[in-house]
């Protein structure tokens, strides 16, 4: 069972912090990884730039729309992600509680909706056996 | 005929949530498995008559409801919208190795208990679902209980059912090291119906659900299924509590607090089976959250009158209780008694360093607490502006209509 793991933080806390405690933020965050790969849960992610640096894209009638900034202005902005393997959802909940952000801000843990089969394609009308 | 159906009517109360419990299990999928219970029971009004009942009835309405529950799968077209979330027949167990032991069957009630406790629904959908599967109420029993609507519910427990399966919030018991983490979370669903009941014991009277009595039953299942000490000591606690019912409220329907309650109403027998069950909890050290608060309502319910209540160890045990589990209201109820074991200028003093907490300063009974104090102490005029402040936060009628018999008494006095 895969599951994304949603970092989200208030951008502002982490720009107050002293440029030792964000090393040492980020140090923590790679020996979080490490570990979550080892231990076989890890199957990606990745930390994002602030949000100023977020571009919204939208299309409507055909026509691309382009805004700067984030979709929604939230309290907590979104800082990254993790792509986890789990058993379940205790076991999920688990592996976040270790995310190093979980005590700055908050993990959403959504499980992936898995698509359904690809349709099989449409017989030509005319088509005979 | 007629007594082969109001047999499988009997066999459906008593069975049909437990034949529900393996199926989830079987099935992996709550949806599923309700529509295959169904069409198990259906299937035995028709066959028994005619075949004869069978030796394991609970067996034989599980392997039956497995069968169409594969059936209904199959049948299911991949057009709909969710159906590839179902587990495909192929990763179920085939039929002949189903495991329906004894104890694997008792032990899905359990693992149903635990899945609609679990801290990832909300409070609310946890208290519907653990009332509807684990009770056996139907939505509507469900719905007037809780004071909603029945289509409000309907659609909560939908989300919750589908946010179980799709979120894989497990279907399993805890390991013995998962359960200190995990165990308190099914506790407090528990007390939590418990006190839904307990609080609306007054006035509306409508509902014809004892929510108290649910919750005791549950209590009862989950401590022949899973004997903790903090199961056994919150039943302690909801029966000394429930002991006191008729005692809370005068003939007029008003409230009564507990030192003017007449002891004489206190039902002694339950008070007795309430402290059977707390030294149970007591000898499986430590004495946990709910086992702390029953010692604290068993010394209450042993005071014969309310000036003979032994303070001192209810200080003690308060004292532990905030070593364990910090929190404001156990401060507040804290200090209180440490004022009644005749330090009434030490637990002011209390109150006041805890006033300015937020969850504090807008409590009702943080402000009547201080007021009853004051009031002890004969500090009248500061007794009247703390119950002026509680009747401003107070919500439920009779407890407002307390607090201004009070505040009325101080006004006539000098």
């Amino acid at each position: 069972m895969k599951y994304v793991a949603l970092v989200y933080y208030q951008e502002q806390i982490i720009n107050a912090m002293s440029e030792q405690a964000w090393q040492d933020l980020n140090q923590e965050c790679i020996a979080g990884v490490e570990r979550l790969s080892v231990s076989g849960h890890y199957l990606g992610g990745q930390p994002l730039q602030p949000t100023e640096t977020a571009t919204t894209v939208r299309v409507r009638d055909g026509e691309t729309l382009i805004s700067d900034g984030p979709f929604a202005e939230t309290k907590e902005q979104l800082a990254g992600f993790y792509l986890l393997e789990a058993h379940d959802l205790n076991e999920a909940l688990q592996l976040a509680s270790r995310i190093p952000p979980a005590r700055l801000g908050s993990i959403e843990v959504r499980p992936v909706r898995e698509l359904p089969p690809k349709a099989e394609p449409q017989k030509e009308s005319g088509e005979q056996p | 005929m007629s007594t082969e159906s109001s047999y499988v009517d009997s066999l459906y109360r008593d069975h049909s949530r437990r034949v529900q419990a393996t199926l989830i299990r079987l099935l992996g999928d709550f949806e599923l498995a309700e529509e295959a219970m169904q069409d198990a029971f259906v299937a035995a009004v028709q066959q028994w008559p005619v075949n004869g009942k069978p030796d394991n009835p609970t067996a034989w309405l599980i392997r039956t409801g497995y069968h169409c529950g594969i059936d209904q799968i199959r049948q299911r077209s991949t057009a709909r919208r969710r159906a590839h979330l179902l587990l495909p027949t192929e990763l179920l167990p085939a039929e002949e190795t189903l495991d329906l032991e004894p104890t694997t069957i008792a032990d899905d009630a359990l693992r149903l208990l635990f899945t609609c406790c679990h801290p990832s629904l909300s409070m609310e959908a946890r208290i519907a679902l653990t009332l509807r599967e684990m009770c056996g109420l139907t939505t509507e029993q469900v719905a007037s209980a809780l004071l909603m609507k029945p289509t409000t519910l309907a659609q909560r427990i939908v989300r919750a059912k589908r946010k179980i399966r799709d979120a894989h919030i497990p279907y399993a018991v805890p390991t013995q090291e998962e359960l200190p983490e995990h165990l308190p979370d099914v506790l407090q669903v528990i007390y939590l119906v418990f006190n839904e009941g307990y609080s609306r014991s007054t006035g509306a009277s409508v509902v014809d659900i004892s929510l108290t009595q649910e919750a005791m039953r549950l209590g009862n299942e989950l401590a022949r299924l899973l004997p903790q000490g903090e199961v056994f000591g919150l039943m302690a606690l909801m029966l000394l509590n429930d002991a006191r019912r008729e005692a809370r409220q005068d003939s007029d329907g008003e409230l009564v607090t507990l030192d003017a309650q007449d002891r004489r109403l206190w039902r002694q027998e339950d008070i007795q089976v309430g402290i059977a069950w707390l030294e149970q909890a007591l000898a499986l050290t430590p004495a946990g959250y709910y086992t702390l608060q029953a010692s604290i309502a068993a010394v209450h319910a042993q005071a014969s009158r309310a000036e003979q209540t032994d303070w001192g160890r209810i200080v003690r045990l308060y004292d532990a209780l905030c070593r364990r589990f910090p929190s404001p209201v156990l401060a507040l109820n804290r200090a209180v008694a440490i004022a009644m074991n005749g330090a009434p200028d030490t637990g002011l003093k209390l109150l006041d360093d805890i006033a300015h907490h937020p969850q504090i300063s807008r409590y009702h009974l943080f402000h009547a607490a201080k007021a009853d104090l004051l009031r002890r102490q004969g500090q009248h005029k500061a007794a009247r502006s703390a119950y002026q402040q509680a009747l401003l936060l107070v919500t439920l009628d009779p407890e407002k209509r307390f607090l201004n018999r009070r505040l009325a008494e101080l006004e006539n006095s000098p």
